[in-house]
């Protein structure tokens, strides 16, 4: 069974380059078998085991654009067309192929759902592929939490388009019209007629390929010619269907990233720099060379590893080698104590460049600010913050017949291949990145540095090397979260309604690592290669929809002088920017609340409602719905902050309090209420209780969605409460759990309320977009604690973490501990 | 190199490593056990437990010669096929995210109920407090542990006082 009658180009291209025979060309193309192979060229066949857990449906689609041949085993396979990303099986079930990974929020899970539903066919029939550079089309892997909203499109629409196929080939074999037949769970019937009915496998299945070419400009607009489904018709959608990942993750059946073992592997360890921005000036190999295991000591200008035989002993040779290092003459950076005094004292790092944004204005803030009745001002602080993975960075990369292969929990695997092909400058097709399960991601492996220096090792050794960061390492040297130091002014009338708003922020950003680029990722720097235009820096402010009429808004990059080998490199950190600007500008509002004597809920609806502009995406209307969603569902009742007993001297030691955020993301709207408990002996702050009102539109997996939600929150108090990386004039003294705290199970809140809204004014069109889930409401903690603490107390905290002693202090400062 | 003898999920093994090797390294590369990963070898984290003789346990401080009791992975709880109940809790209350902590979220929780049956909310707070999960999924985990003393109590004819 064949699908048109002419070959797609890519695919004509790759049988004569593999065969070149016309007669055995001519064969493959009518006998309909034609399957590309994978993994056989040049690598041990692991990867054949290590694709998905629950069906290996490797070496099934394998739409290169080339196709295998030893110069060029690994090609990109084709989005354009339908068997890259779908295949039916002979049993009826299908493996789908996504561009995709997944960090855990239950993405794959997701996609499945909607390309099932769109398929017609049982969830449990189905299997998704994710991340294999050689397997599935480049969607650029996970990032900015658009996997859903952007991604899924295109998913759904191919399996749309295969359904249409499976409908027409139906209809030939039944002479009825495609009108007349039901797709029902992998099985096409003919209407009213039940003895007449076939399955997917058998009209497709068994090697067999689709066949068919899509169009569209980029993998996003792929489409066939087939409409998806309009929203009351999706049935798979909507379902809090289990996810498929975690049986093996319960049972220690799953194969991670980290278990990868590969014939003849061998382990390395890294040595870093002592001191930030340090030079190596001596290695004594004689240190290590008689270590049991010993093999290869390499350095190449400040990076220096060790590989052993067995773990532990590279361990053991990484922590004996002897090295002499020299202090930069300059000191890298302030203390983290003189942080913020050095970021509002420090000339921008755009100054000069050309590169100076202009600060977004809009009305006269400065006219209005000076005809206010009342002028709010507050200076809001956030230190740098690690990713601080719960495992640390590992790759394996196996070299093997001059190829290259990388098993990795990179979240971005098609920028880690082309990344790592430049960095050993190897051309792309020979090189390949099999995504697998790994701890977190939150953007810490958008540039995974592991990789790189298991391929660079694996590459002059000649054998499968399995990289492995220690824990200091990991927590001083991952990227970081920028610091902000933000300062903000605004003017009220005398009615208390907001005239004016001039927010300006100090970013420590300049040189911000991208995503696995040959030229940032931390082996190259301290191999001492330097980008030829680093990242200037900067950022932009919260996102809202306040009607504020008069507003500036400017952001401006600081640079320490080492910008480069350093600890405190930056890289996104989940929800990059917004739990920092979000904790000013919703912290501000608050301020702004309490001056104007008005309830904070209240002050921000009179904010979102102040106009009636042009809303062509609901963004104000669903903003409303779920700050009133946050509050009916909280019990909120309307009162200025802060409580009016809490404040009392001598009063009760626990002083309790409420506080709401509210912030937008991309199409995404959030509303938080966090209660909390203030200890006024101890300091301690515990939030008890979070409320979440969430509108990311059409919900694919509820329970999935209220899963992501809860981490997005409770990752946000640990940010607020806890988390800041530590350094002194030298190095960063943040090395481990104690030194860069996390939010541990004593602190968890007692009560998780996420109240799923649809606050689109028409929330049953067919159309309803579903958007992102995975940092949105991550934003909104920070102040929600904030304020929830100023509510209990009357004390204002604007520097986060928000650690006892801090509170202790303006506590007592307010004469109220 | 010497040999070790190690009692792992009802197997005796004889092994040919430094005994100073801890226990972390030798489940996982030499007995090629998954459950059990790295975290941070300073036994803060939790990510490396293993049960001995019902006991948790950190495999990463643990040199080898020292893990003399009956030591118990993650995947020796389940009975011939059958999932503990904590496991079984862990799937009906969707807990992990990344997933990568929960080996020593289990084991901890497994440890706590096998010594504590019906432990209170406070109980489970504190009992589980040195395993850390950074996707944060304390909520569900401390969810599920009610699930499973729910669970268990049932199966022996109790309740949970709670």
């Amino acid at each position: 069974m064949r699908r048109g009658a002419e070959l797609p180009a890519g695919i004509d291209r790759a049988l004569a380059r593999w065969e070149g025979s016309a007669s055995r060309r001519d064969f493959l193309k009518t006998s309909g078998l034609f399957v590309l192979g994978f993994g056989g060229v040049g690598v041990s066949g692991f990867g054949r085991r290590a694709s998905g857990a629950e069906s290996d449906g490797s070496g099934e689609n394998g739409l290169g654009a080339g196709g295998p041949d030893a110069a060029n085993p690994y090609p990109d396979p084709d989005f354009l067309q339908l068997d890259s990303w779908l295949v039916v099986h002979e049993d009826g079930t299908a493996t789908f192929y996504v561009g995709k990974t997944d960090g855990g929020q239950g993405t794959g899970t997701a996609m499945r759902q909607m390309m099932c539903d769109e398929l017609d066919l049982a969830y449990d029939r189905a299997t998704l592929v994710m991340g294999r550079t050689d397997m599935t089309v480049d969607q650029g892997g996970s990032g900015g939490s658009d996997a859903i909203e952007r991604d899924a499109l295109p998913a759904r629409r191919v399996a749309a388009e295969a359904r249409r196929v499976l409908l027409e080939l139906a209809s030939e074999r039944f002479e009825v019209p495609v009108d007349d037949l039901v797709a029902n769970e992998g099985v096409i019937s003919v209407r009213g007629d039940g003895s007449r009915s076939v399955g997917y496998g058998e009209l497709i299945g068994g090697g067999r390929r689709f066949d068919i070419a899509l169009t569209g400009r980029n993998v996003n607009e792929t489409t066939g010619l087939a409409p998806v489904k309009p929203v009351r018709e999706l049935k798979i959608v909507g379902q809090s269907l289990p996810r498929y990942d975690i049986p093996g993750k319960v049972e220690g059946s799953l194969e991670w990233a980290v278990d990868v073992k590969l014939p003849g592997m061998v382990h390395a360890r890294n040595v870093r720099p002592p001191f930030a921005g340090a030079r190596l000036v001596s290695v004594d190999e004689s240190s290590v060379r008689a270590l049991p295991g010993f093999l290869r000591l390499f350095r190449e200008g400040n990076y220096v590893a060790v590989v052993c035989e067995r773990e532990e002993q590279a361990i053991q040779a990484a922590e004996s080698l002897v090295a002499e290092w020299e202090k930069p003459a300059t000191a890298p950076f302030p203390s983290s104590d003189d942080l913020f005094d050095y970021m509002r004292g420090a000339t921008p790092a755009d100054a000069g460049t050309g590169r100076t944004p202009r600060p977004r204005v809009e009305g006269d803030p400065d006219a209005a600010l000076a005809a206010a009745a009342t002028i709010v001002e507050a200076a809001y602080d956030i230190p740098f913050q690690g990713h601080t993975a719960i495992g640390p960075a590992h790759a394996v990369a196996d070299p093997s017949d001059g190829q290259m292969t990388i098993y990795t929990n990179d979240m971005k695997p098609y920028s880690h291949r082309t990344g790592i092909a430049e960095f050993l400058g190897m051309p792309p097709e020979r090189v390949r990145v099999i995504w697998m399960e790994g701890p977190q991601l939150y953007g810490r492996t958008a540039a995974d540095d592991a990789g790189f220096e298991a391929a660079y090792l694996a590459r002059e050794l000649g054998r499968p090397v399995r990289m492995q960061w220690m824990r200091h390492e990991e927590t001083a040297w991952d990227t970081k979260g920028p610091a902000f130091a933000i300062d903000l002014r605004g003017g009220l009338d005398a009615a208390g309604n907001l005239l004016a708003q001039d927010y300006r922020a100090r970013i420590a950003n300049y040189a911000h690592v991208g995503y696995n680029q040959a030229d940032t990722v931390l082996i190259a720097q301290l191999m001492g290669i330097r980008p030829e235009r680093p990242s200037p820096g900067g950022g932009r402010g919260s996102d809202e929809m306040y009607h504020i009429p008069n507003r500036r808004e400017e952001t401006r990059p600081v640079r320490f002088p080492l910008a480069f080998e350093t600890p405190l490199r930056t890289g996104n950190l989940r929800d990059p920017n917004g739990p920092q600007t979000t904790f000013a500008t919703e912290s501000f509002i608050d301020e702004l609340a309490a001056a104007a004597g008005a309830d904070p809920v209240e002050f921000r609806l009179r904010l979102l409602r102040g106009t009636t502009e042009d809303d062509a995406t609901f963004r104000r209307a669903r903003s409303i719905a779920v700050v009133e969603a946050a509050a009916e569902a909280y019990g909120w009742q309307p009162r200025p902050s802060p409580a009016p007993p809490a404040a009392a001297p001598g009063g009760d030691r626990i002083l309790l309090g409420r506080g709401i955020a509210y912030a937008y993301r991309i199409q995404t709207t959030v509303a938080t209420i966090a209660e909390v408990e203030v200890d006024r002996e101890s300091g301690r702050v515990w939030v008890r209780r979070m409320v979440c009102a969430h509108d990311c539109g059409l919900v694919i997996n509820p329970d999935g969605l209220e899963s992501t939600i809860q981490g997005n929150l409770l990752h946000g108090i640990s940010r607020t409460l806890y988390e800041e990386v530590r350094f002194d004039n030298e190095m960063v003294t943040s090395v481990d759990w104690r030194t860069h705290p996390t939010l541990t199970h004593r602190d968890a809140p007692e009560t998780i309320d996420v109240v799923i809204v649809n606050g689109d004014p028409n929330p049953d069109r067919p159309d309803l977009p579903h958007y992102g889930a995975g940092e949105p409401s991550h934003r909104t903690v920070p102040a929600a604690i904030a304020n929830a603490i100023h509510d209990a107390t009357g004390v204002r905290m604007r520097r986060l973490p928000l650690r006892p002693d801090r509170v202790l202090a303006e506590l007592a400062a307010a004469g109220l501990s | 190199m010497s040999e070790v003898t190690l009692r792992v999920n009802g197997e005796t093994h004889a092994l040919d490593v430094d005994p100073s090797t801890t226990l972390l390294y030798v489940l996982r590369n030499d007995l090629g056990l998954r459950g059990p990963r790295f975290g941070c070898g300073l036994g803060q984290c939790g990510t490396c437990t293993v049960l001995m003789d019902g006991r948790a346990i950190r495999s990463c401080m643990r040199p080898v010669s020292r893990a003399t009791g009956e030591i118990t992975t993650l995947e020796g709880l389940s009975d011939g096929g059958e999932l503990d109940p904590v496991q079984q809790a862990w799937i009906d209350e969707q807990v992990p995210q990344c997933g990568y902590c929960q080996n020593g979220q289990i084991l901890t929780a497994k440890a706590l109920l096998d010594r504590n049956p019906t432990p209170s909310d406070e109980e489970i707070r504190q009992g589980m407090n040195g395993a850390l999960c950074r996707c944060m999924t304390y909520y569900r985990i401390q969810a599920a542990v009610r699930r499973a003393a729910d669970a268990m109590a049932a199966e022996s004819g109790g309740e949970v006082d709670r």
